[in-house]
């Protein structure tokens, strides 16, 4: 079970604000999809190695070579927060 | 007024005319359309038809449009998941699908509507508001790749590209009567593609026909050194374009007829496989025996993923953005106003999943499940060429019938999610109507065998007339 004070929690670590009102609602919701994860409790997987990536490929390089990089105003282009050249966000701190 | 044309009837309306008249006789359908299936419509498109005209039209699409879903990248054109945390997003270069396109002549028509994030299965829950299915106006057109499908059936663009997390081109090709492809994992690059959950997403083409789905794969598909999940492999699709099963053996899982299948569903899937035994191939019942469970881990890994994904929205670099008076503020109501409640509760739910204590019984145990899943797939498909099955068990449902159960919606994905967990090729074909809405025939292969679905779904429509059922005309 999925507490409000949790849905709060971990709506700070994922960077949502959640007000009061709503963690209520997140947290019904929330549960009847975790109690339905919780059907996985059942199979045993007992020795069975985890799958992350189904063509099992690993330790993927390229070349270490300096590229074109894009334009500067490009890069800058979708935002009207900016700053000599600059992402412009507030203190961070 | 263009209508229902495939890529060679497009190719042969150019030669007579001109890639820019039919460039133009499409996006006047788009005008007049009520289906809500596009969310931007080039500016350029004309633009880039002129040129084609001008340069003789060159290359294998030269002047074909072909629509694009919000989620892959198209420089100057917006891209914006169906989101408004991205609204006025317009990315600075195009994905690697969107390179070969161009190549290759095909003028990009437009962008398509979409569930947020590709998180759906019903296409409602995007920021431009629904797509309506074109076979019936009340109904979903399927998701997330709503907007591709739904424009393909109502005859608004030949061909389009959609993204497949867990069904999201098969489920709306199902529901709206078109043939949908999702790729074996890896086969196409995902460089340009707005990630959800990246390790079970792939780019995948929708048309009226397997023939056209052969001819985008040819081009799009291919090794791209950005993608770190590219596999470097040559195929040339339109080989498989052959009317031949005769020998074919067709392995039917009997876990996908199970317990909420509509009986006219099945009705049609069984009458299909039939039609094959008719046509020389062969068929047996095999056991998928972990498929119950392939639902809950693909969930938990999707919403694991959209949690890390979706955590470069913050509203510094793009986008929506609500001022604060220190990052954390700005983001945390930024991410509030800016989700809607579906992509909020993946988050949620995915980052509950990954935070320490929870990390072993949920995420771990659902990679660990999925092995299970991928081995039922090598072990059924070690015996028989293809599976099939029903790609969704029952036909589109009412616009709202379920957006506030988020469980059941889940649940309407429980035929397709086990492809993705599995990484395997998955095409829908058009095999039936139950109600007088579509049924999609789904035919699954083995890992980069996708000629053998492809040959298999094209002989199934050179002897049925099922891909010839339209939607009644929408005005």
């Amino acid at each position: 079970m999925i507490t409000k004070e949790e849905v709060e929690h971990v709506g700070w670590l994922a960077r949502i604000e959640i007000d009061a009102k709503e963690s209520d609602a997140y947290a019904e919701k929330l549960n009847s999809v975790l109690d339905y994860f919780g059907q996985l409790d059942e199979v045993d997987t007992e020795g069975v190695e985890p799958t992350y990536h189904v063509a099992d490929i690993v330790n993927v390089f390229r070349k270490d070579e300096v590229t074109a990089s894009m334009p500067q105003e490009e890069v800058l282009a979708n935002t009207e927060h900016k700053q000599e050249g600059n992402f412009k966000a507030p203190k961070i701190m | 007024m263009a209508a229902w044309t495939d890529i060679s009837g497009i190719r042969q309306r150019i030669a007579d005319s001109s890639a820019e008249e039919v460039t133009a006789s499409y996006i006047e359908t788009i005008g007049k359309s009520k289906i809500n299936g596009f969310t931007t419509v080039s500016e350029e498109a004309i633009n880039a038809a002129r040129e084609i005209d001008a340069n003789g039209h060159e290359g294998p699409l030269a002047g074909v449009p072909i629509a694009i879903k919000e989620n892959i990248s198209t420089k100057g054109l917006s891209t914006t998941c169906s989101s408004k945390i991205l609204q006025g997003y317009v990315p600075p270069y195009d994905a690697h699908v969107i390179e070969k396109l161009k190549e290759a002549g095909a003028v990009i028509i437009g962008k398509t509507n979409m569930d947020e994030f590709a998180m759906g299965t019903s296409t409602e829950s995007s920021y431009y508001g629904p797509t309506f299915n074109p076979w019936d106006m009340d109904r979903v057109p399927g998701g997330s790749s709503g907007g591709s499908a739904a424009v393909v059936a109502a005859g608004e663009v030949p061909v389009s590209l959609g993204s497949d997390t867990g069904g999201s081109v098969r489920c709306p090709a199902a529901y709206c009567g078109v043939v949908g492809l999702k790729p074996t994992y890896g086969c196409i690059s995902r460089y340009g593609l707005i990630s959800y959950a990246n390790s079970l997403e792939q780019i995948g083409p929708l048309s009226t026909s397997v023939a056209d789905i052969a001819t985008i794969m040819d081009v799009v598909a291919g090794y791209d050194n950005r993608d770190s999940t590219s596999i470097n492999r040559e195929n040339t699709y339109s080989d498989a374009l052959k009317d031949d099963v005769n020998g074919l053996k067709i392995g039917v899982p009997e876990e996908y007829f199970g317990e909420g299948i509509d009986e006219n569903v099945e009705k049609a899937v069984w009458d299909s496989i039939a039609k094959f035994e008719d046509m020389g191939a062969t068929y047996e019942k095999v056991s998928m025996p972990h498929t119950k469970y392939a639902l809950a881990s693909y969930y938990i890994i999707a919403m694991s993923e959209a949690s890390s994904n979706l955590a470069r929205f913050d509203g510094t670099r793009y986008g929506y953005r609500v001022e604060g008076d220190n990052w954390h503020v700005m983001a945390s109501k930024t991410r509030a106003e800016g989700f809607g409640d579906e992509v909020k509760r993946r988050i949620l739910l995915g980052t509950y999943a990954l935070s320490a204590g929870y990390h072993d019984k949920y995420y771990l145990k659902a990679l660990k499940v999925r092995t299970l899943v991928k081995q039922d797939f090598d072990k059924a498909l070690s015996n028989v060429d293809v599976l099939m099955a029903p790609t969704m068990p029952a036909p589109a449902f009412k616009i709202g019938e379920k957006i506030d159960d988020p469980l059941s919606l889940y649940l309407a994905d429980v035929n397709t999610v086990p492809i993705n967990l599995a990484g395997v090729p998955s095409i829908s074909v058009p095999c039936g109507l139950a109600d007088g809405m579509p049924v999609g025939l789904q035919i699954i292969g083995k890992h980069f065998d996708e000629n053998a679905i492809i040959r298999a779904a094209y002989s199934f429509e050179q002897n049925t007339d099922h891909n010839k059922a339209r939607p009644p005309e929408v005005e």
